[in-house]
């Protein structure tokens, strides 16, 4: 009886053998297009440097700047953490209020679908004259801003869309509302609210690279990208596009591991693991 | 009203919508103690509305239902339910094991009596080894006894079921027909069952109330004399077969022109 649902012991062994293949096309690719970067773009197409440096130009400078770089890198990460934290937390609480006021919600949700459709970017130069252009507010701002919508939306949509005999159910127990917000309508919401965590942690990293653009503390990250652009020292400002790229995809991973371990239950996480 | 009554429907009738299609006409139905009571009828005779409109689910347009003495509201606010749907309706981020404290726990009892009960409930539909998987990783027929220990665990005074076995195939079902008969047997428990199936309810119940559609009525009750307990046997005795007659027939009778509109459209 036991074995019906037992996992499945897994040879570990094979099973990296199985990943290794999995991988190998996906790291050819990338060996490919370093390669592609640093002898055929520059000596097959005649790029100039001005345009794309050599792969080995970006990371040398990559190397000789790095105490710069990556304070810089830290600075901005973390005007986009709390970005993020600032408005997804913000997002959920107003979606809970929306899913339980359903004609507020009614009454709001057009526009929020409307506004989401805005680019949110274009009001950088805004918060930048609100908050100050040195302040690191004017950064956490645009990029709440733009974690706030996604979230809020899906968040409303898994709150709503729970199964009506699930709540019968709970109606069947008497349950206050509150019970059934803990231990229905959130739980059943988490999916969704994670798969908008994860596209909102990267606009995040967009709103405060960009918000720097529109003029920032020398500290960050985009005004380091911009003077070096207009220094011509294109090696640096690519090793800052860099050094935006490895913080972006690392809290992108970061917010994929909380999924992981927030919805072990689930039988597509299960699934994909396997 | 006796002191043995557990369910008394007076006078119930339910209309949905401003058109005021009528669901329910005129419903009279008592049930006493340890009754098992099946509601049978085509499509669209409202079983399941009258199933929820006694647990309190939706409200009556007019009419009266008491559970052991009180307003149908009341009984749900003092727990007196325990509900299966044809669903297993299980949480999936919880386990077997919390799934059927879900109830015990929504009634503030302590961890350690949680456990015990729980322990019991695994044991009564025998899935203890399956404590803590999740509902996902259990067939359908498992799922559904996940279903019915949740529904049992704090000893509701009435147990509603609406087509609890109906997504299952017929060999489970008929498995489950029998594990149910244990339990209800074990526990003592009041059933309203909703079924399709004209063996299922004459085999599990006490009584089968028979119902029309358009607007749905109770046309008659069938009192099934079969002798307790009953065993996969029972359904091989000639007076099961005669049971199973008299509710076809009656179902014929009163909804005929259902049933030959049904046909025609298959």
């Amino acid at each position: 009886m036991t074995s019906l649902a037992e996992p499945v012991p897994r040879g570990t062994l094979r099973s990296v053998g199985r990943r290794s293949r999995d991988w190998l096309p996906a790291v050819a690719v990338f060996a490919l297009g370093i390669v592609a970067w640093q002898w055929v773009i520059p000596d097959v197409f005649h790029v100039e440097r001005f345009l794309l440096p050599r792969f080995s130009a970006v990371i040398s400078a990559f190397w000789h700047e790095r105490g710069t770089l990556w304070s810089a890198g830290w600075f901005t990460f973390k005007e986009a953490l709390a970005g993020f934290a600032l408005g997804c937390s913000l997002a959920f609480l107003v979606g809970l209020a929306l899913s339980r006021w359903k004609r507020v919600g009614r009454a709001l949700m057009p526009y929020a679908i409307a506004a989401n459709a805005v680019p949110i970017i274009a009001f950088a130069p805004i918060t930048n004259a609100w908050f100050g252009l040195l302040s690191p507010w004017s950064k956490i701002v645009i990029a709440a801003i733009l974690c706030f919508l996604p979230v809020l939306v899906n968040t409303l949509r898994g709150l709503t869309s729970v199964d009506p005999e699930s709540i019968e159910l709970m109606r069947s127990y008497a349950a206050s509302e509150i019970s059934v917000y803990r231990r229905l309508r959130i739980p059943s919401s988490l999916p969704f609210v994670f798969t908008a965590l994860k596209v909102a942690c990267v606009l995040a990293m967009i709103g405060a690279v960009v918000g720097d653009y529109f003029g920032g503390s020398t500290e960050a990250l985009g005004i380091q990208i911009q003077s070096s652009v207009s220094l011509s020292q294109f090696e640096t400002a690519w090793a800052a596009i860099l050094v935006a790229s490895i913080l972006g995809i690392a809290f992108y991973a970061i917010v994929a591991v909380a999924e992981r371990l927030a919805l072990s239950w689930h039988p597509s996480v299960r699934g994909t693991a396997e | 009203m006796s002191a043995e009554t557990v369910v008394s429907i007076r006078n119930l009738s339910k209309t949905f919508g401003r058109a005021g299609v009528t669901a329910l006409q005129d419903i009279e139905l008592d049930i006493a103690r340890g009754d098992f009571v099946s509601l049978i009828g085509p499509s669209g005779c409202g079983k399941s509305t009258l199933l929820r409109i006694v647990g309190d689910i939706i409200e009556p347009t007019s009419g009266d239902v008491t559970v052991n003495g009180k307003p149908a509201r009341r009984a749900r606010l003092d727990r007196d339910y325990g509900i299966v749907f044809q669903a297993p309706v299980l949480y999936d981020w919880r386990t077997v094991a919390k799934n059927i404290g879900l109830p015990l726990e929504m009634l503030g009892w302590d961890r350690a009596r949680r456990q015990d009960r729980v322990g019991e409930m695994l044991h009564l539909v025998e899935l203890e080894s399956f404590a803590d998987h999740h509902p996902w990783q259990l067939s359908g027929g498992m799922q559904q006894r996940v279903s019915i220990a949740r529904a049992l665990s704090f000893d509701p005074a009435l147990l509603l079921m609406d087509e609890p076995f109906g997504a299952l195939d017929e060999m489970t079902r008929e498995r489950l027909n029998l594990e149910l008969l244990r339990i209800w047997s074990e526990t003592g428990s009041t059933v309203i069952f909703v079924t399709h199936s004209i063996q299922e309810a004459v085999f599990l119940s006490t009584r089968v109330a028979v119902m029309s559609a358009r607007p749905g009525r109770i046309t008659g009750i069938v009192d099934v004399d079969l002798p307790q307990p009953r065993t996969a046997q029972t359904r091989e005795e000639p007076r099961f077969f005669e049971l199973v007659t008299e509710v076809r027939e009656r179902l014929h009778a009163v909804g005929a022109d259902q049933v030959v509109e049904e046909a025609t459209l298959t």
